[in-house]
């Protein structure tokens, strides 16, 4: 395990001084959290049944409609993105300031939370699906740029040089000699994605950029917490099957 | 075709001096077999010709364009007639026998053909062609690595071949391979260049296969040419310099000198030296 | 000879309808969906110049801001680590009811699974809101939004490795007459301690990112100063936000990597 068990005490010390610091410093009052276990049961029998009229059932349908379409718009135009990122990105390949360049733009996409990425897009592009699909095809780069140019330095360099030594043009010689290297894990890495990618869809709407977070928002705000339920349901429900096509298509496929 | 190389040099980053000024003729369709020990250049100079190392300074003359000065474009056409066979086979695993044959010909077709593996019937036949003479008939369509060591550079020797190069050019094709399988390769190489009277060569380890199938041999120790000769000049004298250098002794050889008379050379004879000494 | 010339294709006739089947669904899905969505393409043609336009605006970052930014990136640390530490706490029941050789029956273990389910499914900014309308704004909230959220992760995971444990060690103690906790202590824990350390570092890398974001919500952390600066067009601000978020990903993500290496 560690190294020596000097440094292994030392280490739990200092976790637990931070744990300690950090609990003393939020100055949490356990009063008020009594209070909000409380306040909880009540909200508990607010939200339950979930409820909603027609009328409401349609907007979720129609909300969910916008974030799947989101998610699947922006699933294909973020992988579309990170080919050539992932390339300019993969050491092996590409000239230095290039490969520089790439990979910081993929270490900022995977640095900042989508919703941050979100809001921005939203003040930058307007309100709407727009900024949504802006906001998740840059952390869709981010990830699969980063995979695909993994993927791409690992490969056998053997067939890049007998394209190459044969009079392939650069296109043709990443055509047959790195592209067959890396499609196997392509297809489950899309599914991937595509799944996150649902989950995200859901919830950007909080800040603006479409999908059904925006309907959550507005019945929070309208403390309309039964229909919170059952927006909340709709997602959950979303996810999961979401989920359940991923696991099969990548069982399917790995 | 006639491939003159002149004066070729290559140091490398590291400051290590691969190659110290060789030159080189190769014309018509002969078979030339480059023999030295380890570290000697052989296989820098193989790649320098075709400019998959870059040459640090000479010529490389084939038919008369010189393939030091070339751009990229230049380079690219030029390869197109440069066949060239790898020790690693250097194949792509994942595709095909057949793709991997037709490769030899993507210098010909555009890049949406090739993406498409929409190749002209032309090239289609010559790879069935190649694949039957090589001993692959009906593998066209097996992944590569499925296959054999010797069977890998069978493919190898198909997608060169493929190109209808002007020239074959050969890096340790046997290393990787055992003592009966390299020997089929040799010879099968050898004689599908001799049917396309495509000149070879060929940079090889196992000397006395390259004795067998080579019509000259050229010796490289420590990055200069010290032996240019028949193979039956290439005696125990010739050895001794190319494996052990100019100012080496010679050994006491277990069938040495009885050798050196037996093939018809006197052992008083100078082995040919390079123009610039050593 | 062309009379003998054999075709050859890459992939047989099934094989290349079903790669056309595939792209032509592909294409449909995209188009499909961006006629759903009703956006048009004046709309698309104008982003890459509103994007440059945004970038531009937030340089130089507000390098003066930087002493604002402290105490609330502090914050977000804390909440972070403290919500890591309840998701443990509360991860490992979790754990044992969903895993199949620890769980007492069927029931428990659909229990365990919902819990697990729901715990991932919700995003942690709605879970967030949640617990501000429980609790209040503030960093409360945002601690147990983390703790919930994070739950799941980690008792799937969790789960995950007791169901790979050796159970004859189990067995063994709970042959020696040993009381349930006892069992678990002394035949599970030992086996998934070193997963446990390694698990909780990662998450809690994962959890300093969420809680940037809270704030958003009103939960505590510098998503607050975050979402007022965008509000207020202060972009130059905002840039200075980012890149000080950037800074404490990147230190929490180098800890992380470094202590799950030494737990190897």
């Amino acid at each position: 395990m560690f190294g020596r068990r000097g440094l292994k005490w030392a280490v739990y010390a200092g976790v637990f001084g931070f744990l300690v610091w950090s609990a003393w410093g939020l100055r949490v009052s356990p009063t008020r959290f009594v209070e909000g276990l409380g306040y909880g049961r009540v909200l508990l029998g607010q939200m339950l049944p979930p409820s909603a009229d027609s009328a409401g059932i349609a907007r979720i349908v129609d909300k969910l409609g916008e974030s799947i379409a989101m998610a699947m718009v922006a699933t294909v135009t973020g992988i579309v993105l990170s080919v050539p990122v992932a390339f300019m990105a993969a050491e092996n390949i590409s000239p230095r300031p290039l490969y520089y360049a790439n990979r910081g733009l993929i270490s900022l996409s995977r640095a900042l939370h989508g919703l941050i990425v979100a809001i921005i897009a939203v003040k930058a592009v307007g309100i709407g699906p727009l900024a949504g699909i802006v906001a998740i095809t840059f952390k869709t780069i981010g990830f699969f740029s980063k995979l695909l140019a993994e993927d791409i330095e690992d490969i056998d360099m053997g067939g890049v040089k007998a394209a190459r030594a044969a009079g392939a043009s650069p296109i043709q010689t990443l055509l047959y000699g790195v592209v067959p290297q890396i499609v196997p894990r392509f297809v489950g890495l899309t599914v991937y994605r595509w799944d996150i990618n649902i989950r995200q869809s859901t919830v950007i709407g909080i800040v603006g950029a479409g999908g059904i977070g925006t309907l959550l928002l507005r019945a929070f705000e309208r403390y309309d917490y039964a229909y919170v339920a059952a927006i909340l349901s709709a997602i959950i429900a979303v996810v999961l099957v979401a989920e359940g096509v991923s696991a099969l298509v990548r069982r399917r496929y790995q | 075709m006639t491939l003159d190389v002149v004066d070729l040099r290559k140091t490398y980053p590291t400051g290590d001096e691969a190659l110290k000024g060789v030159d080189l003729t190769v014309v018509g369709s002969e078979t030339v077999a480059m023999v030295g020990p380890s570290g000697a250049g052989k296989s820098t100079f193989i790649r320098c010709i075709n400019r998959l190392t870059e040459p640090s300074g000479g010529e490389i003359r084939l038919d008369g364009t010189d393939l030091v000065g070339l751009d990229d474009d230049g380079l690219r056409a030029a390869r197109r007639d440069i066949g060239m066979i790898f020790q690693e086979y250097n194949l792509v695993e994942r595709l095909t026998v057949m793709e991997n044959v037709l490769t030899g010909r993507l210098g010909y077709v555009s890049t949406w053909r090739a993406f498409r593996r929409d190749f002209p019937p032309e090239d289609i036949d010559r790879a069935y062609e190649l694949l039957d003479r090589v001993g692959l008939e009906d593998m066209e369509n097996k992944r590569v690595d499925e296959l054999s060591g010797g069977q890998r550079q069978r493919v190898g020797i198909a997608r060169a071949v493929i190109q209808e190069p002007t020239i074959l050019l050969v890096d340790e094709p046997t290393s990787s391979l055992d003592p009966e399988t390299s020997r089929e390769v040799m010879s099968l190489l050898t004689e599908v260049a001799a049917e396309r009277d495509i000149p070879v060569l060929i940079n090889i380890h196992e000397v006395e296969l390259a004795l067998d199938h080579a019509d000259r041999v050229v010796g490289l120790h420590d990055g200069e040419l010290v032996f240019e000769g028949t193979p039956a000049e290439f005696d125990e004298r010739a050895r001794d310099t190319v494996y052990r250098g100019m100012d080496a002794p010679p050994s006491d050889a277990v069938d040495g000198s009885e050798r050196s008379v037996a093939d018809g050379s006197t052992v008083g004879e100078p082995t040919r030296t390079p123009a610039g000494g050593s | 000879m062309s009379v003998d010339t054999p075709q050859w294709r890459r992939f047989n006739r099934r094989e290349r309808l079903g790669r056309f089947l595939a792209t032509l669904l592909a294409l449909v899905v995209f188009v499909g969906s961006w006629e759903y969505l009703d956006m048009g393409v004046t709309n698309l043609a104008d982003t890459p110049r509103h994007i440059t336009d945004l970038i531009v605006r937030m340089y130089p970052p507000d390098v003066a801001y930087t002493g604002q930014i402290i105490d609330p990136l502090i914050e977000t640390v804390h909440i972070a680590a403290i919500g890591t530490v309840m998701a443990m706490m509360l991860s490992l029941p979790v754990a044992v009811l969903a895993a199949k050789n620890t769980t007492p029956n069927a029931a428990t273990y659909w229990l365990g699974k919902l819990l697990v389910t729901v715990s991932r499914s919700v995003n942690i900014i709605v879970w967030a809101l949640i617990f501000v309308v429980m609790f209040g704004p503030g960093a409360l909230a945002g601690i147990i939004a983390v703790g919930v959220r994070s739950m799941g992760f980690l008792g799937k995971l969790l789960a995950e490795e007791i169901e790979e444990i050796d159970f004859g060690q189990v067995e063994a103690v709970r042959a020696a007459g040993a009381p349930p906790a006892a069992v678990f202590l002394y035949g599970v824990v030992p086996q998934i301690k070193p997963a446990v350390a390694g698990l909780a570092v990662y998450r809690w890398d994962i959890n300093v990112r969420g809680a940037s974001i809270l704030g958003f919500v009103g939960a505590g952390g510098i998503g607050v100063q975050l979402f007022t600066a965008v509000d207020s067009f202060a972009w130059r601000t905002v840039a200075m936000i980012l890149i000080a978020i950037l800074a404490v990903v990147l230190v929490s993500e180098w800890l992380s990597a470094y202590t799950r290496r030494l737990v190897r």
